[in-house]
Parts: structure tokens; sequence; C-alpha cells
């Protein structure tokens, strides 16, 4: 029958692309014993790695999500010239290629670059550092929180943060009382997908980080370098422990949803 | 609009300062996070004049670059309109045990990071395959990579759609007389057609900037299996960044096209809605 035909398809095509590649990964990491794939990940570069781009993660989440709700705000609730600009700047980190972002911060911060020379004169290095990696990271994950909670304070209008108003409120009072609570599960949602870009970004760090194991290597960038020496069992183990984080994320995501219906 | 309404109504309050204050925020953390850096971007690649620009961007490698980009970007996304659209219509209209857990399982390709995406690929039609399907450094493994990436985006744009169906006309057409591929053509295509272009339209803009799931698998034959961004990462590395920049301007062109056109695509298919 078609329907069966049809079913056969889509899971025979997922099966194909994501769930037995996933797997396989997760048998290569583990083939040589589970001792040697815990002592690939543990070795001071990948240690190292982990904590770099839990940090990098640590700082890009929080920076993105002030300023997606600030910007939310200001598109929704305020009218000003640019906006549509505004708006569709927002969305331009998820249509550009990360190599093309990272080549451009590094054209302003490198030596050499427009701000790079002044900024090492005065001891700050940005690129072949974390400022740079951090940058990258916060211009690639920078449209999630936005474009999560626009359409949520679209919905919810603003007659009760203009009765606040009325009653005497400040804004910031309006904000915590009323906006916020109201946009919570929005922002949750943005927060989850910007630490799982955050977390995997690869491209524009590459570009900006130089790439120094035990230095300027996420974990990312180590998987990356692991495979280019030929350690396998390295690079399979290090994926998995980033694969980990994104199911979490994936089901940090499910239970969102289903905060939000309640 | 109720929202200009409103905001002329808007009494003096503290309230609007705040909410300038917001604006200025907004514009000037994107100003310093995206446009500085993209200015800086297309100040480089002018630098050295037109003469340079135009000879970065002719360059054979470049052209063959961009070309195998679009290219591929275009196959793959052909692709995802009908892979996307069956996976969307099977999690919707088919019923079975685990569906729960597969369509959680759609959302993956966003959630990983790109690098492990390509590893994974690597592994099952890379040159170790356990089923003896070797892909790696053909342009067969930039399109798994490039479908992989983009796997989520038509099927994530047609499957509310298609909830949103009301079967009644299918059921009519049925009773009519039409078979169940007609029914798809004349009834529910139509309907689906511009979530499905909407979705074509992310996965290309996505395809067209891939990086991290290409670069292990493609092996970046220049001439053959070199995308644009591979390309630009690999001028950068030989320190010909006025080559870098010139084709990452071309890219950063096809970044707005495309986002220009999912802009287009949307207010389409509002238009089209109900």
């Amino acid at each position: 029958m078609g329907r069966l035909a049809l079913r056969v398809f889509a899971l025979g095509y997922l099966a194909a692309l994501l769930l037995i590649p996933l797997g396989l990964v997760v048998f290569r990491a583990f083939e040589e014993g589970p001792g040697e794939a815990w002592e690939a990940v543990t070795t001071p570069d990948a240690l190292h790695a982990f904590w770099l781009t839990i940090l990098i993660a640590a700082i890009a989440v929080p920076a993105n999500t002030v300023f997606g709700v600030l910007c939310a705000l200001a598109v929704v609730r305020r009218r000003f010239r640019g906006h549509g600009l505004v708006n569709g700047i927002v969305d331009l980190p998820l249509a550009l290629s990360p190599v093309v972002v990272g080549l451009a911060l590094f054209l302003v911060y490198a030596r050499g670059g427009w701000f790079g020379q002044t900024l090492l004169d005065n001891g700050m290095q940005v690129i072949f550092a974390l400022p740079g990696m951090v940058l990258a990271t916060i211009f690639v994950s920078l449209p999630f929180v936005v474009r999560e909670v626009v359409p949520v304070l679209r919905e919810i209008g603003d007659e009760q943060e203009q009765a606040a108003a009325t009653l005497g409120a400040s804004s910031w009072q309006t904000f915590w009382r009323i906006t916020l609570p109201a946009i919570r599960w929005g922002v949750a949602y943005g927060v989850v997908l910007t630490t799982a870009r955050a977390l995997g970004e690869f491209g524009a760090v590459a570009v900006v980080s130089g790439r120094i194991a035990g230095k300027t290597e996420t974990l990312t960038l180590f998987v990356n370098e692991r495979f280019e020496r030929f350690d396998l069992v390295g690079a399979y183990a290090a994926s998995l422990v980033l694969a980990l984080m994104a199911i979490a994320t994936l089901a940090a995501t499910t239970l969102v949803r289903k905060g939000e219906h309640t | 609009m109720t929202s200009a309404a409103a905001s002329a109504r808007r009494p003096l309050t503290r309230k609007s300062a705040g909410g300038g204050l917001s604006v200025g925020i907004a514009t000037g953390y994107l100003s310093l996070i995206v446009l500085l850096p993209l200015a800086a971007l297309v100040v480089r690649s002018a630098e050295d004049g037109a003469d340079a620009f135009w000879n970065a961007i002719t360059d054979p490698q470049a052209v063959a670059a961009l070309e195998t980009t679009l290219v591929w970007s275009l196959v793959v996304v052909a692709i995802n309109a009908g892979a996307g659209t069956v996976i969307a219509w099977v999690l919707v209209r088919d019923d079975f045990r685990g569906k729960a857990i597969v369509n959680a399982v759609i959302d993956l390709p966003f959630a990983l990071p790109t690098i492990v995406a390509g590893l994974t690929l690597l592994t099952l039609y890379g040159p170790k395959s356990p089923i003896g399907v070797n892909a790696a450094y053909t342009t067969v493994g930039l399109a798994l990579a490039l479908l992989f990436v983009t796997l989520p985006f038509v099927v994530r744009t047609v499957q509310p759609v298609l909830l949103e169906l009301d079967r009644d006309m299918e059921e009519a057409a049925a009773s009519l007389g039409a078979n169940s591929l007609q029914t798809f053509r004349r009834i529910v295509f139509p309907n689906l057609f511009p979530a499905i272009l909407s979705g074509v339209a992310l996965s290309f803009a996505r395809a067209v900037g891939e990086f991290g799931a290409v670069v292990l698998i493609s092996g970046n034959i220049p001439y053959k299996t070199e995308v644009a961004s591979v390309y630009i990462f690999g001028q950068i590395e030989s320190d010909n960044v006025t080559g870098a920049a010139a084709v990452s301007v071309v890219l950063l062109a096809i970044s707005l096209l495309a986002l220009m056109g999912i802009g287009a695509v949307r207010r389409y298919a509002t238009r089209h809605d109900g």
C-alpha cells in the first residue's frame, strides 16, 4: 500500500542519513573499550577544549539573551526609523557562512585590521584569543532569542503593559512583573537554541581562534584536530560528548514545549 | 495598524524612556557585532581596487567553488522538497510505534555540531564504511553533508500546515473517484506549496554557507568538491586575504538574496493562507 511505502521511505531516509551514522559513532568511540574513550576525552587538551567551550557559551548565551529580549521589545513595541533594517540584520547570521563571519571579525580585530593594532597596543588580543572566539560565537548565535520572543510579544499584545503603566508602574516594574512572565517560555526556547548553536560553532571559531591545542581550541576544533592527526578514538569520543550535549538540548526543548502548554 | 494606534496613545511615562533605551541598545549591539565586521569585509574586498576584486572572483578555482556551491545546494534543496514533504506527511498522517521519537529526532541536525555531523556521515559513508559505500571526497559526500544539515527545514515548515489542513476536501475528492495521487496533486500539494517553498528557501540559505559538515567528507578537492566556504577558508590559511574577502562578499550577496527570497516567500505564503 502507498501508506506503508511512504512510511518505509521516510524511516529509511532518516535511518540512512541520521540514525545509523550516529549509532556507528557511538560504536566507533567505544571500539577499543570504554577506558580508551574515557582517556581520550580526559587528556589535558580535551579537558581544556571542553571547559573553553563551556566558558564561551557562558558568556555568549547571556549576552545574546539580554540583547534578544531588548531587540524583540524594540522591534515589536517601538516604531523607529530603520525598523525593517534591524529586523533583516537580525536574520543575517542564519544565512551567512560561518567562515565569512570569521573573516569579517578577523579584518576588524587582527593585527593590521581596523582596530587590531590599537587594541594590541593596549594589551588586548582579540584574534587568536578568547575575545575573538566569544565575538564569533555571539555573532552566529545572535538571532535565536529574538526570533523566539518576537512572535510571543506580538501575540500577548500590550494592553496589560499599558494598564500597568497607567497604574503608575515604572517601565522596569512593568517589564519584570508583566512582560517577562508572559514571554518566559519564548525566552527559554531561545536560550536553548542559542546554547546549542554556541556549543557547536565551528567555522567562525576556526578562523579567529588560530586553533592552538590546549589554548584556543574548543571541543569542535578538538574533534577536527584529532581527526586530522588520525586519532580516531579521540575524535569519536569528543564527538560523542558533543552529541550528548545536543541530545540534552533537544530534551530541553521538548520540556520547554511541554511547559508552554501548561 | 493597532500597534500604531497604541503607540500614539501611549502616555509619556518612564516606560517610553526605557523603550527608547531598548532601541538604542539593540541597534548599538547589532552595529558592533554584525555590521562593523561586515563593513570591514566589504571595505577590505574593495581596498585593492576593482581590478583586484574582479580578478579574485573570476579566479578559476573561485568560480569553480562558487559553481559547486550553487549547483549542489540546488540539487540538495530539490531532494529536500520531496523527502521533507514525505517525512512531514508520514509524521502527520501515519501512525506507528515510536512516532514521537522520530518526530524529536528530526531536529537533531539543528542541535548537532556541524563537525560532528561530517564525522558521523564519514563513519558510514567513508573509507572504512561497514557497508562498503565510500562517498568520501566525492560530490555525493558533499550532497550527503548538505542533506544532513538541511533536513529539518522542509519537514518543519510543511508539518504545521499539514496538521491544519482540512481533510474534508480530500475526502470529497476521493468520494468523487479521484485516486490518491490525483488527490495529492490537485488538493494537498497546492495547499502545501507555499510551505515547501519556504522550507526550500531556508535550506538553500543554509546549504550555500555550510562549512563544518562539508569540510571532512567532501575532501575539498579544487574544481571538484571544493565549495565556496571551504575555498575562503583555504585562502585565509594561505594569507590571500584579498581573495578570501572578495569571494566572501559574493557569498554575502548570495546570503542577502536568499534572505530576501525567504521574506518574499513568507509574504506569498501569508497571502495564500486560508
